[in-house]
């Protein structure tokens, strides 16, 4: 039932070398790039507009405690009734999932950014995009920084459940595929593979972002 | 030129300032003095369009500067770039002239945490002056300064603001910072509050419309 991990080696390299890994790795970290950006993009927005406007928060917020408590299964099963089993349904499902997460975090930040800050940039006259890049998103940097790690941790899961569910390539596809057939070292080989991915994201992005946005604070 | 005419600002059910009017000359520099939670700092918000939210009128120009009670800089850029991000058109070399000025050059490439209270209110002071302000608005500068480097610090700011002549208001609690800088002093006081002059026991007999010295 739980192969040794020596006994993972020979199906991992045979799938690597001969087989389709790569592929299912490549579709499955494409949907969770294109979901990452557009739920961080949306999200962000959105808990930018409602930290900040509290009668946009007074109206969104009844939504936002909806979607958060959607279990992301029923999100999942809607998107594929509603917009059929296809790629569009398949992100869409999944930036709905994570949506509500990033705006959360980010009203709670946009709720705290600075008071002071804000009077002086309109005092100077600063430029909308600059204000928001050079005082806006510094200060929410912890946030997002936050919100990105967990939101790819979520993410990758929910792709997987949507491939699972109705695509036909992609690593959760493949683990539908070997569970099906009961074969448990394919099922770790292509789940660990992934989770490998992951932590190479996390440590040669989201990490050296982490510590650029926060090299200020150790100076 | 700023000409003021507030005939109301409240806060809910408080009211705050009543019938504030007064006007501001280019090279002029007015101090309001008045005890703490009148309403000088509402004031200075309303002045400088921060604060939107009140009955009345005001002239402003368009290029203001703001002195805040706390330096308000960007902690998570250098002290040069703190210059440059605000005063969009303002070069390298006009920004570095003015740390030159404040003295405080050595500082361009750090960041404001790791200046003292001191030189952070002296970059503040040179953000203020870097836009070469019509409006310069100062919100007690130079509070928990000690005495040695407030008095560099008012004489700094009497220099610039001799050489860029705005039309200046400062609120202070300090009589030396107004008779150093003011070229004239008016109180704010009352419930709601509003206008008048300074009384005596405040100057020690000075003459309150003095020039600048």
């Amino acid at each position: 039932m739980l192969p040794s991990p020596l006994a993972l080696a020979e199906p991992f390299w045979r799938e690597l070398t001969d087989g389709p890994l790569l592929f299912h790795l490549g579709m499955t970290t494409w949907r969770v790039v294109l979901s990452f950006a557009l739920a961080m993009a949306i999200g962000t927005a959105l808990g930018l507009m409602m930290g900040t406007r509290p009668g946009l928060d007074k109206w969104l917020d009844p939504w936002l405690v909806v979607f958060l408590n959607l279990p992301a299964l029923v999100l999942i099963v809607l998107c594929y009734l509603w917009i059929g089993l296809n790629e569009t349904a398949a992100i869409a499902a999944v930036v709905l999932n994570k949506i509500p997460n990033v705006a959360t975090l980010v009203r709670e930040g946009a709720r705290t950014l600075s008071p002071d800050l804000k009077a002086m940039a309109t005092v100077y006259r600063m430029r909308r995009i600059p204000y928001l890049r050079h005082v806006v998103l510094p200060q929410m940097g912890p946030v997002l920084t936050g919100a990105a790690r967990s939101g790819i941790a979520v993410i990758w899961k929910i792709v997987l459940v949507v491939e699972f569910l109705g695509r036909s390539n992609g690593i959760g596809f493949q683990i539908h595929l070997y569970f099906q057939l009961f074969d448990v070292p394919m099922v770790l080989v292509y789940a660990f593979s992934f989770i490998a991915l992951m932590l190479l994201i996390e440590a040669l992005f989201l990490q050296p972002s982490e510590r650029r946005v926060t090299a200020w604070r150790r100076a | 030129m700023i000409r003021v005419g507030i005939k109301r600002k409240d806060f809910g059910t408080l009211k705050v300032l009543e019938d504030v009017r007064f006007e501001v000359r280019e090279g002029e520099c007015l101090a309001i003095l008045g005890p703490s939670g009148v309403g000088k700092s509402t004031l200075l918000r309303l002045v400088a369009g921060i604060d939107k939210d009140f009955e009345g009128n005001i002239e402003r120009p368009e290029r203001l500067a703001f002195v805040f009670q706390e330096p308000t800089l960007l902690p998570w850029r250098s002290a040069i770039d703190n210059l440059l991000l605000v005063h969009e058109g303002l070069t390298r070399d006009a920004a570095l002239a003015m740390l030159v000025r404040t003295g405080i050059a050595d500082k361009a490439d750090v960041y404001p945490g790791q200046m003292s209270l001191g030189q952070q209110r002296r970059l503040a002071l040179a953000r203020a002056f870097a836009g070469q302000p019509e409006l310069l608005i100062l919100d007690e500068p130079f509070v928990s300064l000690d005495d040695a480097t407030a008095d560099q610090m008012l004489d700094l700011t009497a220099d610039l603001l001799r050489d860029v002549r705005p039309a200046a208001l400062l609120v202070t609690h300090d009589k030396r910072e107004a008779d150093r800088l003011a070229t004239r002093m008016l109180q704010l006081s009352g419930k709601p509050a509003s206008l008048g002059p300074v009384p005596q026991s405040f100057s020690g007999g000075r003459t309150y419309h003095s020039g600048r010295k």
